[in-house]
């Protein structure tokens, strides 16, 4: 691998220790991926955030890179709770705490603490073509396809060393010749909703786990849907590219002549809500929303929704957000009109990587199937997945029906 | 005395007993982070102990939070003295760069066995079996 002399001398250890170590992991993974060079990166997003995935381990890692700092910007991946409103929450103190530590971890080392898997709702978008680390596979998903930008399905431990040196190998989806579609798929399902958009993606994935699909048929695809579409694509395949006729940016370029094609019709869709859903009947303790998290016309379609009605005394009713849309959402009265029926909206973190399992949950109603798909596990909770109206009917009526 | 080439992911140099795994390993799953034993049932290591042994195998598999457990095992003293794969992946490549624990691929033959005294030395892309 050509490396400058400037990177040379930070291998020997004369910007100092964290540097050393960090592009040690950038030229190991080229090694292993055979770079031929390493190139700059406009922005990194960490994943490695909620106490809950990182542990104590890997909270020592992130400190002992400090007094280090970033050399681009970058933010991170939601946290195991609101990082003001946890106690409301119902998270236990000491798992806040040992949070508590891990975002001042990061924060010295000069990261954004923006704690959101959406940061391209919240000012950090990638530009067509620019070169970027990013972790959290749903919006490596989205910025790779929806905006053009270029990044690798980077772990934690990358994400962050990429930050540290403002660096990244050069392989994989940065390379032109890497990001054309390998398969065509003809989209005859109708979409509908958001959840519907979540389903497909879940089916992709799963039918297509390591290639670039070329989507036929599709004939809307705006933000919220493609946020939808790359979070379960990415959670049930590997998926970190895909092209939309009429409405990606490199769709045109990347044809589909000669591919071998799939289709994904309503069966497909409905047998993805029935396969993700462990539950059938019976009582909700929490219907959660913002996998990703939520934008600001989600919640205000949720505000309309909830107009003049009440949220169960049984069952809670949480939103998912990133900090700048819950403050925009705020000064519309948005958030105002959500608790008026009871709801809440918290930032910082989600139903995943959130102690769930510790704060007396066992059934959960969610519109993703990204969540769907990891709950169980992850949080060790039932769940259902329909509907974004459906999820809204749940939280009222306290139960499936 | 067996000198074979191979290609270095992780630099430094260290010598023990090999132990080695026909099988893949997930450090995320396959070792307990508190003993560094091999817990997965029906594993050809099970009951295994992997700090400070130079541990051969072929491929890893599972969670990018691999890389923190095998950081975890060093932290604790518990993690091998260096690591020969027959392919590196990123997950343990991350992990070993992380702990300063030699890691090697790609040998000239993936021809080994448990128990023989192994030198790794990934700076001069080496392996001695002695």
């Amino acid at each position: 691998m050509y490396l400058t002399n400037e990177q040379e001398a930070i291998l020997r250890g004369e910007e100092g220790w964290a540097r050393k170590k960090c592009l040690e992991i950038i030229v190991g993974l080229g090694e292993i991926y055979g770079a031929d060079r390493l190139i700059p990166v406009a922005s990194t997003q960490i994943s490695g955030v909620s106490y809950k995935t990182l542990g104590e381990y890997g909270l020592q890692w992130v400190e002992s890179l400090s007094p280090s700092r970033v050399a681009v910007p970058s933010t991170l991946n939601p946290a195991g709770m609101d990082l003001s409103l946890w106690s409301e929450m119902g998270v236990p103190e000491e798992f806040a705490y040992k949070q508590m530590r891990v975002i001042r971890a990061y924060e010295k080392l000069g990261i954004i603490t923006l704690c959101s898997c959406t940061p391209y709702l919240a000012g950090m978008a990638p530009r067509f073509g620019e070169h970027v680390a990013w972790a959290e596979s749903s919006a490596v998903c989205f910025v790779n396809s929806y905006l053009g930008a270029r990044t690798n399905r980077e772990g934690g431990p990358s994400a962050l060393a990429s930050a540290i040196t403002g660096l990244t190998a050069y392989y994989g989806l940065h390379l032109e010749e890497n990001r054309k579609s390998t398969v065509e798929v003809e989209v005859s399902a109708s979409l509908v909703g958001l959840s519907d958009y979540s389903a497909l993606g879940y089916c992709l994935g799963k039918m297509l786990p390591q290639d670039i699909p070329y989507l036929k048929g599709v004939s809307n695809f705006g933000v919220e849907e493609a946020k939808a579409l790359s979070a379960s694509a990415a959670a049930s395949g590997n998926m970190a590219l895909y092209h939309v006729e009429g409405f990606t940016p490199e769709a045109e370029k990347s044809n589909s002549y000669g591919l071998e094609r799939h289709r994904v019709d309503d069966k497909d869709l409905k047998g993805a809500y029935e396969e993700l859903s462990t539950l059938r009947s019976g009582r909700i303790d929490l219907v959660a929303l913002g996998c990703p998290h939520t934008s600001l016309t989600e919640l205000r379609a949720a505000a309309a929704l909830l107009k003049g009605r009440k949220v169960s005394p049984t069952t809670k009713l949480w939103f998912f957000t990133s900090l700048p849309v819950k403050v925009l959402a705020e000064r519309l009265g948005v958030v105002r009109e959500i608790e008026g029926a009871g709801g809440k909206v918290y930032t910082d973190c989600c139903m995943i990587v959130a102690p769930l399992e510790r704060m007396g949950f066992s059934s959960m109603a969610v519109n993703s199937a990204k969540a769907a798909v990891y709950a169980p596990t992850a949080s060790k909770v039932d769940v259902v997945f329909t509907t974004f109206e459906k999820c809204i009917t749940i939280a009222l009526e306290g139960r499936l029906t | 005395m067996r000198v074979i080439k191979c290609r270095k992911i992780s630099s430094g140099r260290a010598e023990g007993l090999s132990l080695f795994s026909p099988a893949p390993i997930s450090f995320f799953g396959t070792i307990d982070p508190e003993t560094s034993v091999v817990i997965e049932k029906n594993h050809p290591l099970y009951g295994e102990k992997i700090a400070g042994k130079i541990l051969i195998y072929p491929t890893g598999r599972g969670s990018t939070v691999g890389s923190y457990v095998l950081y975890g095992l060093s932290r604790r003293g518990l993690a091998p003295e260096a690591i020969i794969m027959r392919d590196a992946e990123p997950i343990v490549a991350v992990g070993a760069i992380m702990s300063d624990i030699p890691l090697v691929d790609k040998p000239e033959s993936f021809d080994f066995r448990s128990g023989l005294h192994t030198v790794v030395d990934a700076d001069r892309r080496e392996i001695i079996l002695t």
